[in-house]
């Protein structure tokens, strides 16, 4: 059997990209490596999901259930505990290869893939930080795994690297749960949490928030003892004479997500430098025919409403490429991430398909109060944004038509203006 | 007593201060009098967290409160959730307790396990 489109993950990306690309027409299979539905989601038992996609205040468990209702009516096929091994390109798609806990080793043909297979969270290898390596040191999605599924709590006294959403959210989840979190380290000079989470995670229940602070030094033998944090210069140059010693047996890092990309190893797939996912034109196509992406694997998001808005969009465009028969657009007109912009999704737009308006996604370098964004070819501004209160750690987004385009092909620049 | 939080109304977030009199400074809108006058009177706050489940899928239940509870409750709402164990099936909103620990709110499971 050949199916259209095999969309690897069944998270808010995933379900939401299957949604808007089967129809009678075209034949989708999901491949999910856990036993349930929903991925990540059904982790993260707090609310402030869904604000945007349902005007409502709803937990990510409950978000989900709305996508796993949808997904199960409209009966679309489904394999769960299915890892992806790979991808093969072959003369008209691909061959997945997977891992069916039951059936064993599969050989899935499709002619399209969209990759939903979301992130992974940053580890202490990755950041480098110096002393010994006991246990109770680990990723703080780790442990809001051990705790909200496994019901087990990782550790009794808590400090945490790192003020992203998902430190701020377990230090309030261990706190409840009796835990001692005896503080956050963050070495920007402001946290890149929500405020609504540093004043309900944090303010509520009294923990400190060591801004421009970072740890030097992890202690014990197996198990983690203590730990300690310095602060640093605006280059980051610890601080001599500011030491402070923590004992800890609980070292959770909140220092970032990378989307999973794993499975593209065997592919020659465009990456992009800066969000580390592939790079994708305007249709949510990556640099290899037929292979598609959207949600946390393309870029990281803090919004799952974002996710799920991106990835209906790219499920569309993954049936559309199917049941067109269209190709890979020769025509790339390039988009560049210019002063005060980290980066764009999409990196290119995709000149034989750009008939409407489309949604490009971008993040700030930094902070600032009021801000313009310029969308400028041929040194000429066509379209422009004012916002206010930008952050790198929201992500922003503005719209370009196929009118804005004076200039033919040549590529267009994204600039913030303070 | 002086209060002083952050308001989380809107992405602003304004240092507020409210003094003994019950006046509000540090806004920068209306909205942020309104909120300081309920932190200040009747905080709440939605209550999230687990309970066991005899599931094959979870070891943890996820729930909620039914609604906001007083934010000074939270800590005796997680005492009394503590020797809960709820059985599958359960489904998504099924009450797992009513009227936990006396605030008149119930617990509400936000996931369905059918196994
Ligand atoms: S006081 Fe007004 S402007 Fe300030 S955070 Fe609250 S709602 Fe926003």
């Amino acid at each position: 059997m050949t199916w259209d489109i095999v969309v690897i993950g069944a998270g808010a990306g995933g379900l939401s990209a299957a949604l808007a690309a089967q129809d009678d027409h075209v034949k989708v299979l999901v491949l999910e490596r856990e036993a349930v539905l929903g991925g990540i989601l059904n982790q993260c038992i707090h609310n402030g999901f869904g604000l945007h996609e349902f005007e409502e205040d709803l937990t990510g468990p409950e978000y989900a259930e709305r996508f796993i209702d949808a997904f199960h009516e409209r009966g679309i096929d489904l394999r769960l505990e299915t890892t992806v091994m790979g991808l093969h390109e072959t003369r008209n798609g691909f061959v997945v290869e997977a891992f069916d806990r039951r059936a064993g080793k599969l050989d899935i043909q499709t002619r399209a893939v969209i990759l939903s297979s979301g992130c992974y969270e940053r580890t202490r290898g990755q950041i480098r930080i110096p002393g010994e390596r006991p246990a109770g040191v680990m990723p703080a999605g780790s442990a809001q795994r051990y705790l909200n599924i496994e019901g087990y709590l990782v550790g009794k006294e808590v400090f945490i690297l790192g003020s992203g959403d998902i430190g701020l959210i377990m230090a309030r989840r261990m706190t409840l749960e009796g835990a001692t979190v005896k503080g956050i380290a963050e070495i920007m000079p402001y946290s890149n949490g929500l405020t609504r989470n540093i004043a309900q995670c944090l303010e509520d229940f009294d923990i400190p928030l060591y801004l421009s602070h970072t740890v030097t030094d992890i202690r014990g033998a197996d198990r983690l003892e203590g730990i300690t944090i310095e602060a640093v210069d605006e280059d980051f140059r610890v601080i001599e004479g500011t030491k402070k010693d923590f004992a800890v047996d609980c070292l959770l890092l909140s220092v970032g997500l990378i989307p999973d990309t794993m499975v593209l190893e065997s592919l020659d797939v465009k990456m992009h430098p800066h969000t580390r996912g592939p790079k994708v034109d305007h249709t949510f196509h990556t640099s290899v025919e037929g292979l598609f992406a959207c949600g946390n694997a393309l870029h990281v998001h803090d919004l799952v409403d974002d996710v799920s808005e991106e990835s209906r969009r790219a499920g569309r465009c993954a049936k559309d490429y199917v049941r067109k028969s269209l190709g890979k657009g020769e025509t790339q007109l390039e988009l560049i991430a210019g002063e005060g912009i980290a980066y764009t999704v999409p990196s290119t737009i995709d000149l034989s398909r750009f008939d409407d308006l489309i949604r490009c996604a971008f993040r700030v370098k930094r902070k600032a109060q009021t801000a313009t964004f310029k969308l400028i070819q041929d040194d000429t501004v066509i379209a422009s944004r004012k916002a206010r209160f930008v952050a790198p750690a929201e992500m922003e987004h503005i719209d370009i038509g196929p009118d804005d385009l004076k200039g033919g092909h040549a590529p267009v620049t994204l600039i913030m203006e303070v | 007593m002086v209060h002083e939080f952050t308001c989380i109304v809107c992405p602003v977030g304004c240092r507020l201060r409210v003094d003994k009199g019950g006046e509000v400074s540090g806004h920068k809108c209306k909205r942020g009098i309104v909120y300081a006058t309920e932190e200040t009177t009747h905080p709440t706050r939605m209550l999230t967290t687990t309970v066991k489940v005899n599931s094959r899928v979870a070891k943890r239940l996820s729930v909620r409160t039914s609604r906001p509870i007083p934010k000074a409750a939270m800590f005796d709402v997680m005492q009394a959730l503590a020797t809960v164990e709820a059985r599958v099936p359960v489904n998504i909103h099924d009450v797992i307790i009513h009227n936990v620990a006396g605030t008149d709110v119930d617990i509400i499971a936000t996931r369905r396990l059918a196994t």
